[in-house]
C-alpha cells in the first residue's frame, strides 16, 4: 500500500517536472531584450491608475462560503457510498437526512438571495 | 502472454525477467517497474497533447466551415510541431510589478494538476496506472491544482484584466465542482468503490443507462471546469482581453494552453471510465489491447462531443453562469444522488433488470419535475419582465406623450 503512494507521487513530481523542465528549456531559447517599456503593464494602451487589487463583488465571496460548506460535507457522504453495502435501511435514510440538510442550506441562501447577480 | 494481445504486461515482464538475470532482486526489480511506468505515462500524455492541439483545430475549422490546418505536413499534422518551435524561442516577458514566485508557479501548476489526473486512468483490463482504492477522491484534489494555477496567474500579474478573470474563475470553477463531485459520487454509490478500475468493472451496464441526468451533469460541469466555451469567461476576449493569462507570453502563456487542451481531454477519459464503461466491450478481457482501442475510440466521442459544443455555442454570462449552477444543477444532483441510494437499498433483492428500471424511472421523474417547475418559473420571470417594461413604456409616455397621440 505504501508502495503505491511512493508511484502517485513520482507521477506528480514527473508531471509537475514536465512542464517546469519546458520553461527552463524556453526561457535558455529565448531571446533577452528586456526593455521598462516592454515590461510595462497592459491596459489597452493606456497607463495603469491605482491599485490593481481592486474591490471585488461580494457575490463571489459568498459563493465561496457557500462552496466551503458544501464541499466539505459531500466529502463526508463518499465514505458513505463506499460502505453502502453494510449499511442498514436506517444507515441510509440518516444519509439522505444529511443530504437533506444540505439542500436546506442551499434553499436558505438561494431565499436570501446569495446567487442573484444585481 | 502473447505480445499482440497485451503489449504492455508482455514487455513489462520482458524487462523484469532481464533485471533479474542482470543480479537485480526479484522483489526489487517488481518495485522498479511501476516507478518506471509513472515516469513513461506523463511523458506520453505530454505527447499526446501535440496530436490533441491538431485533433481540436482540425475540427473547429470545419465546425466553422473551413479547412483547418492543412500546409505544413499531410493534412496540417505538423502544425503543432512548427507552432511549437515558434513559441519555444519567444521572449518571456514579466511584467513590472508582479509577484515572482506565483506568476511562475503558475503555467506549472495549470499543465501539472491535469497530468497528475492521468495517474489512476484505467487504459484496459491489465493496464491501469496506479490502481489507488481512493481514485476518484484522487482525480477531485489533483483536478483542483490547476485551479489554484490559475488563481495564481491572474492575482501574481499585477494586472486588473487578470484579476477581474481570477475573479470569475474562482467563482465558476468552484461552484461547478459541487454537482461534479455529486455527480461523481452516483458511479461511486453504485460501484461500492472509489478505485477507478473497480468503477470500470462494476459496469456490464453503461452507468449512463443507469443513472443518466449524473453523467449530464458531469459532462456540463467538465466543460465548465476545463473553462471552455459555453463557460469560457474567464478568458472573454470581447470583455478582459484574455483574462488571467493576459501578462503571460512564450512558453509560459503556451503552457495554460497545453493545461486546456489536456484537460479537456482528460475529462473525456475519466468521463468514459466513470460512465461509459471504461475499456468494457466484446472481448476486452482476454485481450487487454482490444480494451485499450474500446476505451481511446469511446474517449474521443466523448471529446469531439465537448469540442462540437466548444464550436457551437455562444458565452454565458456571469449571473447566467452561477444561476444556471446553483439553482438548476446542484438541487438535480441532490435529487439524483438520493434516489440513486433509495433505489439501491430498497431495489438490492430484486433483479439486475428491476433494479435499473427502477433507476431509470427516478431520473425521468426527476428530470421531468425539473423541466415542468423550471418553465413555469421562467414564465413567471419573463411575465414580470414584461409587466416592469410596460410600466416603464407608460412612465415615458406619460413625459413625452404615447406615439400615438399625434
Amino acid at each position: 500500500m505504501n508502495m503505491v503512494w511512493f508511484y502517485i507521487g513520482i507521477f506528480l513530481i514527473v508531471s509537475l517536472g514536465l512542464p517546469a523542465v519546458a520553461i527552463f528549456l524556453a526561457s535558455l531559447l529565448a531571446p533577452k531584450k528586456p526593455s521598462a517599456l516592454k515590461s510595462t503593464i497592459y491596459e489597452c494602451g493606456l497607463e495603469t491608475e491605482g491599485e490593481t487589487w481592486v474591490q471585488f463583488k461580494a457575490q463571489y465571496y459568498l459563493i465561496a462560503l457557500i462552496f466551503l460548506v458544501f464541499d466539505i460535507e459531500i466529502i463526508f457522504l463518499y465514505p458513505w457510498a463506499v460502505a453502502f453495502d453494510r449499511l442498514g435501511l436506517f444507515a441510509v435514510l440518516e444519509g439522505l437526512l444529511f443530504i437533506t440538510i444540505l439542500a436546506g442550506g442551499l434553499i436558505y441562501a438561494w431565499k436570501k438571495g446569495a446567487f442573484e447577480w444585481a | 502472454m502473447d505480445f499482440l494481445t497485451d503489449p504492455v504486461t508482455f514487455i513489462s515482464q520482458w524487462v523484469q525477467q532481464l533485471l533479474i538475470n542482470l543480479g537485480i532482486p526479484e522483489i526489487t526489480a517488481a518495485q522498479i517497474l511501476p516507478g518506471v511506468g509513472a515516469v513513461i505515462l506523463p511523458l506520453l500524455a505530454m505527447l499526446w497533447v501535440i496530436f490533441l492541439i491538431w485533433y481540436e483545430r482540425k475540427i473547429i475549422g470545419r465546425l466553422q466551415d473551413r479547412p483547418g490546418p492543412n500546409r505544413v505536413g499531410p493534412f496540417g499534422l505538423f502544425q503543432p510541431f512548427a507552432d511549437m518551435a515558434k513559441i519555444f524561442t519567444k521572449e518571456h516577458i514579466t511584467p513590472t510589478g508582479a509577484d515572482k514566485v506565483p506568476y511562475n508557479l503558475a503555467p506549472i501548476l495549470a499543465v501539472g494538476g491535469v497530468l497528475g489526473m492521468w495517474a489512476v486512468v484505467p487504459f484496459s483490463a491489465t493496464v491501469f496506472g496506479i490502481d489507488i482504492n481512493v481514485g476518484a477522491l484522487y482525480i477531485i484534489a489533483v483536478g483542483s491544482i490547476g485551479t489554484l494555477g490559475i488563481i495564481f496567474a491572474g492575482y501574481a500579474s499585477n494586472n486588473k484584466y487578470a484579476m477581474l478573470g481570477a475573479f470569475r474563475v474562482v467563482a465558476q470553477l468552484i461552484s461547478y465542482e459541487i454537482p461534479m463531485v455529486l455527480a461523481l459520487l452516483v458511479p461511486v454509490l453504485l460501484s461500492r468503490s472509489m478505485g477507478m478500475n473497480s468503477i470500470v468493472q462494476a459496469q456490464p451496464v453503461w452507468f449512463l443507462v443507469v443513472a443518466p441526468l449524473p453523467a449530464l451533469l458531469f459532462f456540463i460541469s467538465s466543460i465548465a471546469e476545463v473553462g471552455r466555451s459555453p463557460f469560457d469567461l474567464a478568458e472573454a476576449e470581447s470583455e478582459i482581453v484574455a483574462g488571467f493569462n493576459i501578462e503571460y507570453s512564450g512558453l509560459k502563456f503556451g503552457m495554460f494552453f497545453v493545461g486546456e487542451f489536456l484537460h479537456a481531454f482528460t475529462n473525456a477519459l475519466i468521463f468514459t471510465a466513470l460512465f461509459l464503461g471504461g475499456w468494457q466491450g466484446p472481448g476486452a478481457e482476454q485481450y487487454p489491447i482490444l480494451g485499450f482501442v474500446y476505451f481511446i475510440l469511446k474517449t474521443l466521442v466523448v471529446h469531439f462531443l465537448g469540442i462540437a459544443i466548444r464550436g457551437s455555442m455562444p458565452r454565458f454570462r456571469i449571473d447566467q453562469v452561477m444561476q444556471l449552477n446553483w439553482k438548476i444543477f446542484t438541487p438535480i444532483a441532490l435529487l439524483s444522488l438520493c434516489s440513486a441510494a433509495l433505489v439501491e437499498k430498497l431495489a438490492a433483492g430484486a433483479g439486475d433488470l428491476v433494479r435499473i428500471s427502477l433507476h431509470v424511472a427516478a431520473n425521468l421523474v426527476i428530470f421531468g419535475v425539473v423541466i415542468l417547475v423550471g418553465t413555469k418559473s421562467l414564465k413567471e420571470r419573463n411575465a414580470r419582465l414584461d409587466d416592469l417594461a410596460a410600466s416603464h413604456r407608460s412612465a415615458i409616455h406619460l413625459v413625452l406623450g404615447t406615439p400615438h397621440d399625434a
